[in-house]
């Protein structure tokens, strides 16, 4: 039980570097919107979707560096399934046009 | 039973009102109520995540109309609905900071912050619902949309019953997210009053950051809401 696992927040200045850098992300996403990327423009959108939800999950969530593992093996539970849902739904409907 | 074991935790108990007998320690307590809000976010996530599934294979299975009405859809209102939950959500840390610090006032400010910044979310959204029923965008007997229109300004021909399926997907799932928002806001609302009367200590803020962790979840279905519905099918 050290000092450091009864404080899991961090500084003020680094939830606010974590905003900024999501409000960045938005701004980014948005733009790219409007750029014809073809094929490419929902792998870019859902792309940085990820990264922002991967920064708040772990940053403002506190999943990095919770004391106690089983929220972690918990939240990857819910990611597991949620793919199997997603994944293999999409595996069907988007190669039910191949020969 | 060792009486001295028995004393250490009377004393324990006497020492912080807010720990319940079943727990041997504030820890112990405060990582099993971080289990259960975990298990019910993940119910959440499965919840969404059903409507999600349903909104990627009609969008497979209907591609010209599902674009067609996304392009319908106000980007920069979304936009600024997005960046308004960024900034939620770091009010929602900082409150969650200033709970660890005990610092009551500062606490209960991030909390109003934070319902505000709710309340601003639903008046936008409100907003762009306004439009939809002005556009006739709204699915049920006055639903009207029957073609778009490319970059030359040619006329395309869309399938309506095929587009009212899009702007039913959006209307459940946006209306499903805002439900979401208006009782983080009332949850909020009852945080911010107790935080106010001093339920809160540096010791004891399990809920505050509980409500946090449902508030960040909520942030993050409209982080996926906002590509699939508004931004992805521009140029299709």
């Amino acid at each position: 039980m050290s000092e450091h696992e009864e404080h899991t927040t961090h500084s003020q200045g680094f939830y606010l570097a974590i905003g900024i850098l999501l409000l960045i992300l938005t701004a980014t996403t948005v733009g790219a919107a409007f750029v014809n990327l073809g094929a490419f423009n929902p792998v870019v959108a859902l792309l940085i979707a990820t990264i922002k939800a991967t920064l708040v999950v772990l940053f403002f969530m506190h999943v990095k560096g919770a004391s106690e593992k089983l929220t972690g093996a918990v939240v990857a539970s819910g990611f597991f399934f949620l793919m199997i849902l997603l994944v293999l739904s999409l595996a069907d409907y988007l190669t039910r046009s191949l020969p | 039973m060792h009486d001295s074991q028995a004393v250490t935790v009377m004393e324990h108990e006497a020492h912080n009102p807010a720990l319940v007998h079943q727990f041997s320690d504030e820890k112990q307590q405060k990582n099993a109520a971080s289990l259960g809000m975990w298990l019910f976010l993940v119910t959440e996530i499965m919840f969404f995540g059903g409507m999600f599934c349903a909104y990627l294979i009609y969008r497979l299975t209907y591609f010209n109309a599902f674009a067609a009405g996304s392009q319908q859809l106000n980007i920069w209102l979304g936009a600024t609905n997005t960046a308004v939950l960024i900034v939620s959500s770091v009010t929602v840390v900082l409150a969650v900071k200033a709970a660890e610090a005990g610092k009551r006032k500062l606490l209960v400010g991030y909390l109003v912050v934070t319902v505000l910044l709710g309340m601003t979310f639903l008046v936008i959204k409100g907003f762009e619902y306004k439009e939809k029923f002005e556009k006739h965008h709204v699915p049920g007997s006055t639903f009207n949309f029957t073609e778009k229109f490319d970059d030359n300004g040619k006329q395309i021909p869309v399938n309506s019953k095929e587009a009212e399926l899009f702007f039913s997907l959006y209307f459940v799932m946006t209306g499903m997210h805002a439900i979401h928002m208006i009782i983080g806001c009332v949850l909020f609302t009852g945080l911010a009053i107790l935080a106010w009367k001093g339920h809160y200590t540096s010791s004891y803020f399990t809920p505050i950051e509980n409500g946090g962790l449902y508030w960040h979840l909520v942030d993050i279905i409209w982080i996926y809401l906002f590509p699939l519905l508004y931004l992805i099918s521009r140029h299709s």
